[in-house]
């Protein structure tokens, strides 16, 4: 049972870790980018199309990178519960 | 054939085959009416979540809002999808886990409170109905454009077939219906964008257009270059440029965000799928779909504000394009020639006295019956705003309305877009519908008032509820409170960021949270909340006024701080949860869980 609590808790550990990680990348694609950094993103970053970079973030790039973090969850979690059935074998 | 017979067509044909759908898979025991029984597969839920997700408003306005504001508008882009990955990644995955039918259930559960779960259902029946509201609205709106009966014959077809597939058939019946709706506002969203992409850019890709040049007039400019000439020339802010304040814009933009992670009907479609990593593909699959329409939204919006001026600055009555004046007819567009020149003016704030408004006249636009102006046009009864030389009025609506006709598409495609519209009207109305009829059936009367309710009788009730609810919205549909309902809009959103969310997130992340530290957050949040909106909204305070600069749109996300910030403090002073509760936060966090745990006896 002990070794369970801790399999668990190292589960629950990197899954923080992995939420973490893609929130941070959340807020700086849609808030970072598309906000606060936003007029200078437009002056001093090459522009996309004919986008100034800030602005086509907002309208755009924001969404893309929202599916993409999306996709990174749904694999990177697969991975952490594959370890932890791994975990799991191990202990028996 | 006319448009009305296309119309008909497309209609008709979508009717019959979400009722048919709905014939064949109607709900026979509480499981199957709460969450469809559980097996829908995610591809087919991802679906079905985009269209209950995409309302009427996103669906007709939200471009309309996009082309006139410009960056601006970009708050709603980023907001609604951005919510979904909040709500994705901080909140289904555990809801899932817990299994049980709604969101009241856990918030009951998980604070082993019947005042905590009393409190979340009135949040659920508060915002689902402002959002129902809206939906019924939009739905008699097409259907009195299109078929030209009175708004409220469209609110009753409308609201008789909801009842129809979601009522009775529950969420077995909306699942499939909402993925076969999900395809035809693909469908209706994208093809017209396509076409004017082609006919201003030179580009099939509506977002390479986007970005690339503009060849539709004598030498090519970089299409975003020519919209920020065409809005600077005529007194508008700069389109790239927007005219929010950084902490408005950002407030708004997170008070979305957190709103849209706390929406009950998005959260409850996500209970159909088979587990929690069945979840974690379907919410892939939803934001894809989404995307597919997001991505499309602003450039229809530039596209179109493009074609409008094109089409109408400048002309005289009679040189405007036929669909200016059938959206005159529908009270979407109006014409006030101010200075007497005879032709339309479209000028920005830049251009009048005061700097501050753009606005032809007070209010929406209401006509004289039998006079014609000196051109032909119609005359409006409103009060005329003299400080500004704009002349031209049009509704966010018309963008996407009037997008085919200014494009200048066949027939059969406009038609289509009527029946996208309806299409995302009734999938999120069934959605919401479906919310409202379980929150009072289960979460009111079976876990409140009568415990010992049968399956059968439970079933009954939600029936009956969901009756009552469609008979409450359709009555708003039809005599909207006045501009009441744009308002509550923003109402919906502040109180789910301000009470739902932060009380699911913490009682999911933090096993220390007990059941007064949530509702003396939940109870400060959304008074902070409420109050400031009233206020703003209904008390006619003014913009000086505003705390910090934020508008009463992104006052949910201070909301939402205050009612972490009273959780925690209360939370200092009070008796730990009880040890059940600590379990079932376990139990919560781990999506294997339960497996793990039958293999470790």
């Amino acid at each position: 049972m002990e070794k369970m609590k801790t399999a668990k808790g190292r589960y629950w550990k990197a899954h923080l870790r992995c939420v973490g990680l893609l929130l941070l990348i959340w807020f700086l694609t849609s808030f970072g980018c598309g906000i606060l950094l936003r007029d200078w993103l437009d002056e001093s970053f090459p522009s996309v199309g004919s986008a100034p970079f800030g602005f086509w973030m907002a309208q755009q790039g924001s969404i893309v990178s929202f599916v993409l973090i999306l996709l990174g969850y749904k694999f990177w979690m697969e991975r952490i519960e594959s370890e932890l059935e791994h975990d799991k074998e191990e202990t028996k | 054939m006319t448009q009305d017979t296309w119309n008909f067509i497309f209609i008709g044909l979508s009717f019959a085959l979400y009722i048919g759908i709905a014939l064949r898979q109607r709900a026979g025991s509480t499981s199957e009416y709460y969450t469809a029984g559980g097996g829908v597969s995610p591809f087919a839920n991802g679906m079905a979540t985009a269209a209950d997700w995409m309302s009427a408003a996103t669906f007709i306005s939200m471009a309309g809002s996009l082309a006139i504001g410009g960056y601006d508008g970009s708050r709603f882009l980023m907001g609604w999808t951005g919510g979904f990955v909040l709500l994705t990644v901080l909140m289904v995955p555990f809801l899932r886990k817990f299994g049980k039918a709604t969101v009241p259930d856990f918030i009951g559960d998980r604070y082993y409170s019947k005042a905590a779960r009393f409190v979340a259902v009135i949040c659920a029946i508060f915002i689902c109905l402002t959002y129902i509201m809206g939906q019924m609205r939009g739905v008699g709106l097409v259907f009195s454009q299109l078929f030209g009966i009175e708004i409220a014959t469209g609110v009753i077809v409308g609201g008789a077939i909801v009842f129809f597939y979601a009522g009775l058939g529950g969420m077995k019946g909306i699942t499939y219906t909402q993925v076969a709706q999900y395809c035809v506002m693909a469908f209706a969203y994208t093809i017209p964008a396509i076409f004017i992409a082609i006919a201003l850019t030179n580009n099939f890709i509506p977002q390479l257009g986007f970005i690339g040049d503009y060849t539709s007039g004598e030498e090519a400019v970089p299409f975003l270059e020519k919209l920020n000439t065409i809005n600077t020339g005529l007194g508008f802010s700069k389109y790239t440029d927007g005219s929010l304040s950084k902490i408005d814009m950002f407030c708004i933009t997170a008070a979305l965000m957190c709103g849209t992670a706390g929406l009950p009907h998005v959260i409850v479609r996500f209970f159909t799928v088979k587990n929690v990593k069945a979840v974690r593909t379907s919410a892939c699959w939803t934001l894809s779909f989404i995307a597919v329409i997001y991505l499309t939204a602003p450039t229809i919006g530039a596209f179109s504000r493009v074609n409008l001026i094109e089409n109408l600055n400048n002309k005289s009555y009679s040189e405007t394009p036929v669909w200016f004046q059938e959206f005159e007819e529908t009270g979407q567009m109006a014409w006030v020639d101010k200075n007497g020149d005879g032709k339309i003016q479209y000028w920005g704030k830049g251009k009048s006295e005061s700097g501050k408004s753009g606005l032809v006249f007070v209010g929406k636009p209401a006509f004289k019956e039998d006079v014609k102006g000196a051109s032909g046009q119609k005359v409006v009864t409103n009060k005329v705003v003299t400080d500004n030389p704009n002349e031209l009025y049009f509704g966010n609506d018309v963008m996407v309305m009037a997008n085919p006709y200014m494009g200048g598409l066949p027939k059969w495609a406009i038609a289509l877009l009527m029946a996208g519209c309806i299409a995302a009207a009734l999938s999120t109305a069934a959605g919401l519908l479906l919310v409202l009829s379980t929150s009072i059936s289960h979460d009111l009367m079976k876990k409140i008032v009568k415990p010992d309710l049968s399956d059968r009788e439970e079933i009954k009730y939600a029936r009956f509820a969901s009756l009552g609810a469609l008979l409450v919205a359709m009555w708003f549909g039809i005599n909207p409170p006045s501009t009441f309902v744009a308002k509550t809009v923003a109402f919906a959103f502040g109180l789910a960021a301000s009470s739902f969310f932060p009380t699911l997130l913490m009682g999911i992340f933090s096993r220390k949270m007990n059941k007064e530290g949530a509702i003396a957050g939940m109870v400060s949040g959304i008074l902070f909340t409420m109050a400031y909106i009233i206020y703003f909204q209904f008390m006619g305070g003014t913009k000086d006024q505003y705390l910090l600069g934020i508008s009463p749109e992104g006052i949910g996300f201070l909301g939402m701080i205050i009612n972490f910030v009273v959780a925690f403090t209360v939370v200092q002073f009070t008796k730990a949860p009880p040890k059940e509760v600590t379990e079932l936060i376990d139990n919560v966090r781990f999506p294997g869980g339960k497996e793990i745990a039958a293999q470790d006896h």
